[in-house]
């Protein structure tokens, strides 16, 4: 165990939990935006792995990883408009119908992979961009400040996203119709269009997320987020509905998940018994949550409610 | 003591069931049509392909058999759901509670021994029920009694159970034989023979298993409509407050869903290991390498039947159709079978979607 206390391993195990929460985040802070505005969205992994391959695919035909980070978010904004369609003009039962979209996607991602690539080769991995000076800080500067573009993007984001919900007038929109959609309809908030924005960003960013998590592993296999977009569902209600909580439960999640990884390289850990380990951020968030969910900040209070004007 | 109704169905002329039963139909033929739009795009022919996937589903006695075979965990879950869902929780941790069940009713088969199967059978589908309960009691107190979202719970649950499988058939519980032989392969030995469920149609993997499916069904259907607690059920799902206020305990009857909901997966879990051809638990690491991914298509049959448990058996029967006759297809037209997976996932959202459509037709005919 000692050998795993030196600071050497530390911060890079650190640094490691930090990129290892990323797509975590971006998929977590999609959702946060669409329940904020009342819509759950159980399709995360879904939307991920759909925008995981095509973000595979354009950087393996196009050597170019900001295509490919461009072609998940198309991707997700396209699974967007269908999941808005199902939820806004058909009032689709939103828990459930998420059920479908990850379905769709595990299938048409696994689909389009056989057909179009059939095996694994790999794609360039993504390259650190160090921040000048902050970078040379000893410890700091590995674990915070020498990270890819989509890390200080991530980072950026969870700044942007808690002006847009708390500061902006679209965040006002977005909480009163998350809130109470018929108040808001009733001072002239379109609540439809407000949730469709949401839901666009929201599906976006899972694309986004999808193509982060292929370009950090520089290959795609079927199944490849195995469960990561169910956990920033997850990570969502254990955030209460705040971009700053979400990154606090991806880097928990990030965090330990590089703990068990390292004590397993370091042979701390080993054998049968690192599958045990594997666990360790699941029990970490279930735990943590049965301890504050009671106190923690309610859900959306028209999350999952459809809105239709009453005459 | 306030007397609290459900709505009744009412046999409305104008809305009949045909209307009623079309919905769903309609929503798999344009399932369908999608795909055969993505089948041509991809350069094969789709009339051959859907051709091949039918006769591979249903063609033959053993195609017949093998769908069976391939509904029963789907139907045992998608009783679970309806129980669940009646409930208005929202379980889809049936992933975990299959895998949970197969572990305890495998490790009493083992610690057991050579019983006679008229003891083993029982006791080893028991057990399989008393893993997923417990699987599924868990989220279910955190819940009722700690607030803590099921969605939430339940998803880490299905990772937690997925790695005590691995965990126990890498070391525990691994067949001594693949430590001797340096394969290390991830399965218990051949588990006794007694456990096994008895094949009902020779030549065919007809097993008892869909049997016992079926009259879950059956009893799933009688606990949610012919008892009183069943009742209580419906009731706190259609309207907690009302519920509450009848004097009934919404977190207990919460409990009592998921836990139930979760017995249903689990003893799916154990139906599939001493169903198995290889009458042994293995892992490939992953949840679906085991289950098939049926907590999810579960889903996908207990909606399709209307959350109706009864509804639920032809349901299941034909997305486990379905899934076989997929393999069928990239034979004979080498497109990969995750097609029927991903038109799955569009039947859910055509069929859900649709639901307010039903409403609307419902309406319409109930105003005259």
């Amino acid at each position: 165990m000692a050998e795993f206390f030196t600071a050497s391993v530390l911060v890079t195990t650190f640094a490691a939990g930090v990129r290892l929460s990323m797509p975590f985040l971006l998929a977590a802070l999609g959702e946060t935006l669409g329940q904020r505005s009342g819509v759950l969205n159980l399709g995360v992994d879904g939307v991920m792995l759909i925008g995981a391959f095509f973000a595979y695919w354009t950087v393996l035909e196009t050597d170019s990883r900001l295509s490919g980070v461009v072609a998940g978010l198309l991707v997700g904004l396209a699974m967007g408009v269908l999941y808005a369609v199902v939820t806004l003009v058909f009032h689709a039962e939103q828990g459930i119908s998420g059920i479908g979209i990850f379905l769709f996607g595990l299938g048409m991602s696994e689909l389009l992979f056989q057909e179009l690539v059939g095996t694994p080769l790999p794609i360039p991995a993504l390259t650190e961009a160090p921040i000048p000076l902050l970078s040379d800080i000893p410890g700091l500067g590995t674990m915070l400040f020498s990270h890819s573009l989509l890390v200080y993007a991530g980072v950026v984001l969870v700044v942007l996203l808690t002006w847009l919900i708390n500061r902006s007038t679209f965040g006002l929109d977005l909480r009163a119709v998350g809130e109470n959609p018929e108040a808001a309809d009733s001072l002239g908030v379109s609540v439809i269009r407000t949730r469709a924005i949401a839901i666009l960003i929201g599906n976006s960013l899972a694309g986004v997320a999808g193509a982060a998590l292929t370009i950090e592993l520089g290959t795609f296999q079927n199944n490849l987020t195995n469960g990561i977009g169910f956990i920033a569902v997850a990570l969502v209600y254990f955030g209460a509905w705040r971009p700053f909580g979400v990154l606090a439960g991806s880097l928990l999640y990030g965090l330990v998940t590089a703990t068990v990884t390292q004590l397993k390289v370091l042979d701390i850990v080993s054998g049968a018994a690192a599958s045990l380990t594997t666990t360790a951020p699941a029990v970490l968030t279930v735990l943590a949550l049965a301890v504050i969910a009671r106190r923690s900040a309610s859900q959306p209070a028209a999350l999952t409610v459809p809105f239709e004007r009453r005459h | 003591m306030v007397r609290l109704q459900l709505p009744q169905k009412r046999g409305s002329t104008s809305y009949t069931a045909i209307q009623a039963a079309a919905i769903p139909v309609v929503a798999v033929l344009l399932a369908l049509l999608v795909g055969a739009g993505m089948i041509l795009a991809l350069g094969a022919n789709p009339l051959e392909g859907y051709r091949a996937l039918f006769v591979g589903a249903f063609g033959s006695r053993s195609a017949l058999a093998d769908s069976a075979v391939r509904a029963m965990p789907l139907l045992l879950v998608a009783v679970g759901i309806c129980v669940a869902f009646r409930a208005k929780v929202i379980n889809i941790g049936g992933e975990g509670q299959i895998i949970a069940g197969a572990i305890l009713s495998t490790i009493v088969a083992l610690s057991v021994g050579d019983l006679p199967a008229v003891i083993l059978l029982p006791l080893v589908l028991l057990m399989g029920m008393i893993g997923g309960g417990i699987w599924g009691a868990i989220p279910g107190a955190m819940k009722a009694y700690l607030g803590v979202n099921e969605i939430l719970s339940t998803i880490m649950l299905n990772i937690v159970a997925v790695q005590i499988m691995n965990y126990l058939l890498r070391d525990p519980l691994i067949d001594p034989e693949e430590i001797e032989r340096g394969t290390r392969i991830p399965q218990t030995e051949r588990l006794p023979e007694s456990a096994d469920l008895p094949i009902l149609v020779d030549g065919t993997r007809l097993h008892l298993g869909v049997i016992v499916a079926i009259i879950a069904a059956v009893v799933g259907w009688a606990f949610l409509w012919r008892t009183t607690v069943g009742f209580r059920v419906r009731a706190v799902g259609h309207s907690p407050h009302a519920a509450r206020y009848a004097g009934m305990s919404v977190p207990r009857m919460t409990m009592l869903a998921l836990s139930l909901s979760g017995a249903l997966c689990g003893l799916a879990g154990a139906t599939l290991v001493f169903g198995s051809q290889s009458h042994r638990l293995i892992t490939d690491g992953s949840a679906a390498g085991f289950t098939g991914a049926a907590g999810f298509n579960g889903i996908v049959a207990a909606l399709f039947g209307g959350l109706h448990p009864l509804w639920a058996i032809p349901s299941s029967f034909l997305f486990g159709g379905l899934l076989v006759g997929a393999n069928a297809m990239q034979r004979a037209i080498q497109i990969p079978s995750a097609l029927v997976v991903a038109l799955n996932g569009l039947v859910v959202v055509f069929v859900i979607a649709s639901n307010r459509l039903r409403d609307d037709l419902k309406k319409r005919a109930a105003n005259g």
